[in-house]
């Protein structure tokens, strides 16, 4: 997994390198300032770069889209977990199924959020695991529910495919994958597994170089 | 609950959570404009703790009170927490993060509202 010079001068060149192959338009990596707006004079905003792109980012911390992807990720931990406990300490005979199935996707939540939020290699692989059970327990869930309405008497998380949750829990899921997915590629290609780096990279595909 | 300051503050949420997202978008950080929506949204999420506490000091209560007390926390810390992020983290993701914030407040209270009738 891990490339040379995990730590050296010479990884983090690598990251700046991959980065500047990624994103030509990159000018000034940063916040916009306030006399950015003429920034728009680049046709699409996705064109600008995210801030990211920190050469000082090994500090631990998850940067990027990936930081947003956490904090919803947080919420849903917080909102799950909470429901479900609330429902099993009041009126867990109601519906023990959906209410421990709730507690049980609450769980899933939290450690996606904390493999999220951690950018090393164990974090990414805590959040695939957890991301990869959502998605399965999402649609497992969705189709029984769906499929046989007196199964669950009372909404979980997950029934029709979190339907009572603007249908984020099956979104949520593909959208972590992807995440991850790009983020090990960029900590690969930065040859900084270990410390992992996980910088925002622009969008790689869609960019339009010298738009 | 009281229905005026719902909809007032669903809408005020909402309002913030687009014009965040708006931000995002064109990648600029939060200002002190923001911060005063932020306030704003606030301070008619206080009232509705205000509104809440004295319909259930008149004998009024939920049907769900443990439910809907904790509905009413999370709406209170939500947006503080929100704008915390997005002022320590300047970059585009941070903002959103705001955004997030105040469309988790509308959810909030709509929620709340359900749990209330």
């Amino acid at each position: 997994m891990t490339g040379p010079g995990p730590d050296g001068v010479a990884g983090r060149q690598a990251v700046d390198e991959a980065m500047a192959a990624e994103a030509p338009a990159a000018e000034a990596p940063g916040v916009a300032t306030p006399g950015a707006s003429g920034g728009h004079a680049v046709p699409v905003a996705h064109a600008v770069p995210d801030m990211e792109v920190d050469p000082d980012a090994g500090d631990g911390k998850v940067h990027g889209p990936g930081r947003t992807l956490v904090a919803v990720y947080a919420v849903f931990a917080v909102a799950a977990t909470s429901r479900a406990v609330v429902q099993i300490l009041t009126k867990f005979d109601e519906a023990p199924m959906a209410y421990l199935l709730s507690a049980l996707a609450g769980a899933v939540y939290i450690v996606a959020t904390v493999g999220l939020s951690r950018p090393t290699a164990l974090g990414r692989r805590l959040a695939t695991g957890a991301c990869a059970a959502e998605l399965t327990g999402v649609l497992t869930v969705g189709t029984l529910s769906v499929a046989d309405r007196g199964m669950f008497p009372d909404a979980a998380v997950w029934s029709g495919y979190g339907e009572g949750y603007f249908f984020l829990p099956v979104v949520l899921p593909v959208l972590g994958l992807w995440w991850l997915r790009r983020a090990s590629r960029v900590a690969i290609a930065a040859g900084r597994d270990a410390r992992g780096l996980l910088g925002e990279a622009p969008e790689s595909s869609g960019g339009t170089p010298g738009s | 609950m009281v229905r005026i300051i719902a909809i007032a503050v669903a809408v005020a949420a909402l309002l913030l959570a687009a014009w965040v997202f708006f931000l995002a978008w064109r990648n600029r950080p939060i200002g002190r404009p923001v911060l005063c929506g932020v306030a704003v949204a606030e301070a008619l999420l206080l009232a509705q703790l205000v509104g809440a506490i004295v319909l259930v000091a008149r004998g009024r209560h939920a049907s769900e009170p443990l439910t809907f007390t904790l509905y009413l926390v999370a709406s209170l810390v939500a947006l503080p927490l929100g704008a915390w992020w997005a002022l320590g983290e300047r970059s585009r993701s941070g903002t959103s993060v705001l955004g997030v914030a105040a469309a988790v407040v509308a959810v909030l209270v709509q929620r709340l509202h359900q749990t209330w009738s």
